[in-house]
């Protein structure tokens, strides 16, 4: 795989090397999306909104007016300011924690509104921020701070499948899609559509990352990306599950 | 460009919420989210049907949160932008309007206060004062006008949208159900016309031109890695709130000079203890009266010289203690010759009961 070892043109160089820990998924979800801005030329009309998690690192990341918001509001925060101004191309960016847990009203009524913003939701399975605890997402058996002896769906539920959720409820025009870090030319392709939907405004763009989390997964790069393309890629399949002339890739 | 929506000063007689909505709209208000919730529906339904006339907005949202963190991307657009609650919505109102105080988000929120706590009725209280001035986790960061007449509706829902965007402080109107509801006179104007200045909005993000290459990006956050980096950030917006401070602060005081007895009220309350205040003196009870308009920031130094003169209080409100706590902290110290209350949480107070109570009291 050839990769592009340059930094994108809309990242900041004045707060690199970033604020991540070595080997999480963050830095590479915003190294596709910072060529994806070069390549669409949105840096002037794109605002990007943070949330409270890991993506708060990310708030001085692009020269790219930011906004910081709270935990689980950062949908709320960009879809006020596109219906404010719609010439503005608003992008959501949080943690599963954040979008499927706290802010999960928000993510499904801004689905069902077909808000014209773009939602990025940054999957590591489990709340990195604070310290490692169960999220929505996290998987069956799987150890966490708060599931020490491994997550009983009896108890907790099932882990959450986002993008299938949102495509379940969205409205023509939405495109949603899950990628995963571990597949960069796909996450790139699928970053690409759904900027690109965006600017055509046809309606609500998803698109779900399967990231890493080394520090609170515990785990060596070579034990990081297995978990990621075995346990991970079982439960969560990548793949467009709608797009908006629904001609879906699997 | 639509026409202006208050052609010349008119005379009307509406309800409270009417009022707000036209208001607005005169105060050159672009966007407007909401979520249901009595007593302040109204609110929304005169705007959904005033707002496209004129080229305005309206986003029925989800929630409060989302009401709230809606209205504040609204203004980081660069909007005048506002949003309308009460009760448990003003309790989910908190989350935002602390992130607001932080990053200097100027937005607008009226509130009409139903009874509390919990979803408690649907009419009538003055028991979101403690929330509205201090709510969130802050330091009560924020402007809060506290009506009592429908002409107040009007003129300080279109002030607070210059408080706001002069200071860059969430700035409340602080109403009620009864207000919300009854009808009154008033007269509507366009600000201009009465020679108000309004204040522009400005933009905070998707400013003109490319990050980075033309200009800086915008980095707007709330969140600070160490205590000190906090402290450096907070202090300069305490400094900034105490010189607006001295700017907006507003009261009403009357019959101070001879009182022997001051009524202390704000809100729609301070109408009974104006009539009440009347009636005694009448009969020839020498009774003061002392108001606050600004919760936020508080008339702490008026009222001090108030007490200065006469501190025969008697301090009334429809909530225990809510607004008496604002008072009392404000008095800190001051000899104080007695400090009698009527709280009468969620209830309306009328002139009789008052007039009956200073007259018992002075036996
Ligand atoms: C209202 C509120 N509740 C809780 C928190 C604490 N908190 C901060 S980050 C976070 C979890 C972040 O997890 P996720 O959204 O999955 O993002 P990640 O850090 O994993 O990228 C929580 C619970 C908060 N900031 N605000
Ligand atoms: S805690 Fe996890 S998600 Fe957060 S920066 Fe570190 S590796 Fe990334
Ligand atoms: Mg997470």
């Amino acid at each position: 795989m050839a990769e592009n070892l340059a930094m994108p043109k809309s990242w900041n160089v004045e707060t690199k090397p970033h604020k991540f820990c070595p080997g999480c998924g963050h830095g590479l979800v915003l190294k596709v999306l910072g060529e994806v801005i070069d390549e669409l030329g949105i840096q002037d009309r794109m605002v990007f909104g943070v949330d409270i998690g890991c993506s708060l690192l990310a708030w001085d990341f692009f020269n790219v007016d930011t906004v910081q918001t709270h935990h689980g509001r950062t949908n709320p925060v960009m879809v006020g300011i596109k219906r404010a101004n719609p010439d503005l191309l608003p992008i959501a960016y949080m943690g599963d924690g954040g979008g499927y847990a706290i802010g999960s009203q928000h993510l499904v009524n801004s689905a069902f509104r077909n808000e014209k913003i773009m939602a990025i939701v940054v999957n590591n399975v489990n709340y990195g921020m604070t310290g490692g605890q169960m999220s929505p997402t996290t998987l069956p058996g799987q150890k966490t701070e708060t599931s020490p002896y491994g997550r009983d769906p009896e108890e907790t539920g099932n882990p959450t499948l986002g993008p299938e959720m949102v495509a379940a409820i969205a409205s023509p025009g939405a495109y949603v899609a899950r990628a995963t870090v571990s597949n960069m030319k796909q996450l790139k392709r699928y970053m690409k559509k759904a900027v690109e939907n965006l600017i055509a405004g046809n309606g609500f763009s998803f698109l779900e990352v399967i990231s890493s989390c080394p520090t609170n997964w515990r785990t060596n790069a070579k034990q990081t990306w297995a978990f990621m393309e075995e346990d991970m890629a079982k439960y969560f399949k990548t793949g467009e599950l709608r797009t908006p002339d629904e001609s879906k890739e699997g | 460009m639509a026409e202006k929506p208050i052609q010349e000063e008119k005379k009307v007689f509406m309800t409270g919420n009417e009022v707000i909505a036209w208001a607005a709209l005169a105060a050159g208000a672009d966007i407007m989210y909401g979520y249901p919730i009595t007593p302040q529906n109204e609110i929304m339904h005169y705007w959904t049907r005033l707002a496209p006339k004129y080229g305005k907005k309206f986003l029925q949202t989800e929630d409060e949160l989302s009401a709230g963190f809606t209205t504040l991307g609204g203004v980081l657009a660069g909007r005048k932008s506002f949003s309308a609650t009460a009760g448990p919505g003003t309790t989910l109102f908190q989350e935002p309007l602390s992130m607001a105080e932080m990053m200097r988000i100027p937005a607008v929120v009226i509130i009409q206060q139903r009874g509390g706590p919990s979803t408690a009725t649907v009419i009538y209280s003055q028991q979101e004062v403690n929330m509205v001035t201090y709510g969130g986790n802050g330091e009560g960061w924020r402007v809060v006008y506290s009506t009592a007449t429908h002409q107040e509706l009007y003129d300080y829902t279109i002030k607070s949208f210059n408080t706001a965007w002069k200071y860059r402080f969430p700035t409340f109107v602080l109403g009620d159900g009864y207000q919300a509801k009854m009808r009154e006179p008033l007269v509507m104007y366009n600000p201009e016309d009465r020679g108000i200045e309004m204040v522009d909005p400005v933009a905070s993000v998707g400013l003109p031109g490319i990050p980075g290459k033309d200009r800086s990006a915008v980095h707007l956050r709330n969140t600070y890695s160490v205590e000190e980096e906090l402290y450096d950030a907070t202090m300069p917006i305490q400094e900034d709130y105490d010189r607006m401070a001295k700017e907006v602060v507003e009261w009403d005081e009357r019959n101070i000079d001879d009182a022997d007895v001051v009524i202390i009220s704000h809100g729609v309350v301070s109408r009974a203890a104006i009539a009440a205040m009347n009636r005694l003196r009448d009969k020839g009870i020498k009774v003061g009266y002392f108001r606050p308009i600004t919760l936020r920031p508080f008339p702490d130094e008026q009222l001090r010289k108030v007490a200065e003169k006469c501190s025969n209080f008697v301090l009334v409100e429809s909530a225990l203690g809510q607004l008496a706590r604002l008072v009392k902290a404000a008095l800190f110290n001051m000899p104080i010759e007695k400090f009698d209350a009527v709280y009468k949480p969620g209830v309306g107070i009328t002139a009789e009961e008052l007039v009956e109570r200073i007259e018992n009291a002075l036996k």
